[in-house]
């Protein structure tokens, strides 16, 4: 009896379908979808229809992605997620179509998006009229100080505001 | 550097170039600091002294500092009295001092108080330490007294002893001593051991300490030996505390293994961690050191100021 016939170039599958209008947030460091998440504030602040797939297995070893239909970030919000996830891309779709595309940036200072992890820290002060502020040591992996303290905030997916 | 408005906050706001621009100042300063002649260069100026925790050293000193320059002081050695206690943001009182005076100075207890002051204010602010924070002045007296002593800063075998994890003024001291490329070792009990974070601030200035917790062996070697006080809430127990505390004591006994030139250093008060009877040896100058805190607070209230001997 003859064998079924394999194609040489199985087409690729994706593992969540494809969006029409929206934003995928691609090459998240495995696990930590369920951060970027909390990032968008999904599902609490926003009713946007949410995908996401986990370890999922790429070129560069295991990844994250997650799809959100009808919705661009704000910087603010890629800044945070540059912060859990600095190989991360951005790709805004409309019409099925990659619009734009950018891998995450952690910019030199951030301003009101971390909480320092110093208790005593001035920053801390509810009485004070400042925001959190910190200066980056390291892009990858992702380190940075406070402005105020100088700590080194140790889990930083834990401190985002 | 020019240092004029610039605020004193953080020693790692400083290069080692600015550092021994400083020190070298500090030392134009030691005569008008010990009173035996007389400048009026600060004459008119205003400084805010703010401490709103309690000092001895820092604030007598700095207000020594301010005299002998011929400059007037306003402020507070004790916040009770003041709105803070009212529920006044610190930016407000500080907004206010600024409006006061030319300089500020600030001790505060929460970390990075400095830092905000300097924002909130026109005038330079000069820390006077935030918390466990930062105490900038203070490293650049430990700098200072190493240079006196030692006539250099590098090529030194310093030896770091006592609390090196809580103790607020040897985590920038080593990261200043690992900008001049001098030899360090730290000395603790294991509970107190330096943070990791300055191990490998040191290693990326080039410097590697070393670190153990036998203060016999390594006082033979050392230049200099700075002692930080042990303080009992460390420890769960009594007599754990006083195990350790015994044993880090620096007395006649140890020190006779010492070279005859070691330097002995203490940001003080200290308790039992020096006897007394150190204190007639040539190798305690801890109450020096105290001292030199006034020709460095000088330099920089001076520096800041913009105006020069």
């Amino acid at each position: 009896m003859k064998k079924p016939k394999v194609p040489r170039f199985k087409k690729k599958e994706l593992k969540i379908p494809r969006i029409k209008n929206g934003t995928v947030i691609d090459h998240i460091s495995e696990g930590n979808a369920v951060n970027v998440l909390h990032i968008l504030g999904i599902p609490k602040k926003s009713s946007s229809v949410v995908s996401v797939a986990m370890n999922v297995k790429s070129k560069m070893g295991k990844k994250d992605i997650v799809k959100v239909e009808n919705r661009e970030l704000h910087p603010n919000e890629v800044n945070k997620i540059a912060l859990i996830a600095p190989k991360a891309t951005i790709n805004i779709i409309s019409d099925y179509s990659v619009k734009k595309k950018y891998r995450v940036k952690i910019p030199d200072e951030m301003v009101g998006i971390i909480k320092c992890s110093n208790p005593t820290c001035i920053s801390n002060s509810k009485n004070e009229p400042i925001e959190s502020r910190f200066k980056i040591i390291s892009r990858d992996p992702p380190r940075i100080k406070c402005y105020y303290c100088e700590r080194e905030p140790e889990d930083l997916s834990e401190r985002i505001i | 550097m020019n240092f004029k408005g610039k605020d004193i906050i953080s020693i790692k706001d400083f290069s080692k170039k600015d550092i021994n621009q400083i020190l070298s100042y500090a030392k134009k300063m030691l005569p008008y600091a010990k009173g035996e002649k007389t400048t009026e260069i600060m004459k008119g100026k205003v400084l805010s002294s703010l401490f709103f925790e309690p000092s001895t050293r820092t604030r007598l000193s700095f207000e020594s500092a301010m005299n002998r320059l011929s400059g007037r002081i306003i402020g507070f050695s004790d916040p009770s009295g003041t709105s803070q206690k009212k529920g006044e943001s610190l930016a407000d009182t500080i907004k206010m001092a600024d409006a006061y005076s030319d300089l500020i100075v600030i001790r505060h207890p929460q970390e990075g108080a400095a830092r905000l002051a300097a924002e909130f204010a026109e005038s330079p602010v000069l820390n006077a330490g935030d918390g466990a924070g930062r105490h900038p002045t203070q490293c650049l007296l430990d700098l200072f007294t190493i240079l006196i002593e030692k006539n250099k800063i590098e090529n030194n075998n310093i030896v770091l002893v006592g609390d090196l994890k809580y103790g607020r003024t040897v985590h920038s001291l080593a990261y200043a001593l690992s900008l001049f490329g001098t030899d360090l070792t730290f000395v603790s009990p294991k509970n107190l051991k330096m943070p990791k974070e300055v191990i490998s601030e040191c290693k990326d200035l080039g410097v590697e300490p070393v670190q153990t917790s036998n203060l016999d062996k390594t006082i033979k070697k050392a230049d200099v030996l700075y002692v930080t006080r042990i303080q009992k809430e460390r420890f769960p127990d009594a007599e754990e505390y006083n195990k350790v505390v015994g044993s880090y004591q620096i007395n006649n006994e140890l020190l006779k293994n010492a070279k005859k030139k070691l330097t002995i250093m203490h940001p003080l008060p200290r308790v039992t961690e020096i006897h007394p009877e150190v204190d007639k040896t040539n190798h305690a100058r801890y109450f020096e050191q105290a001292f030199n805190g006034v020709p460095v607070r000088m330099a920089l209230l001076s520096l800041v100021s913009g105006v020069k001997l």
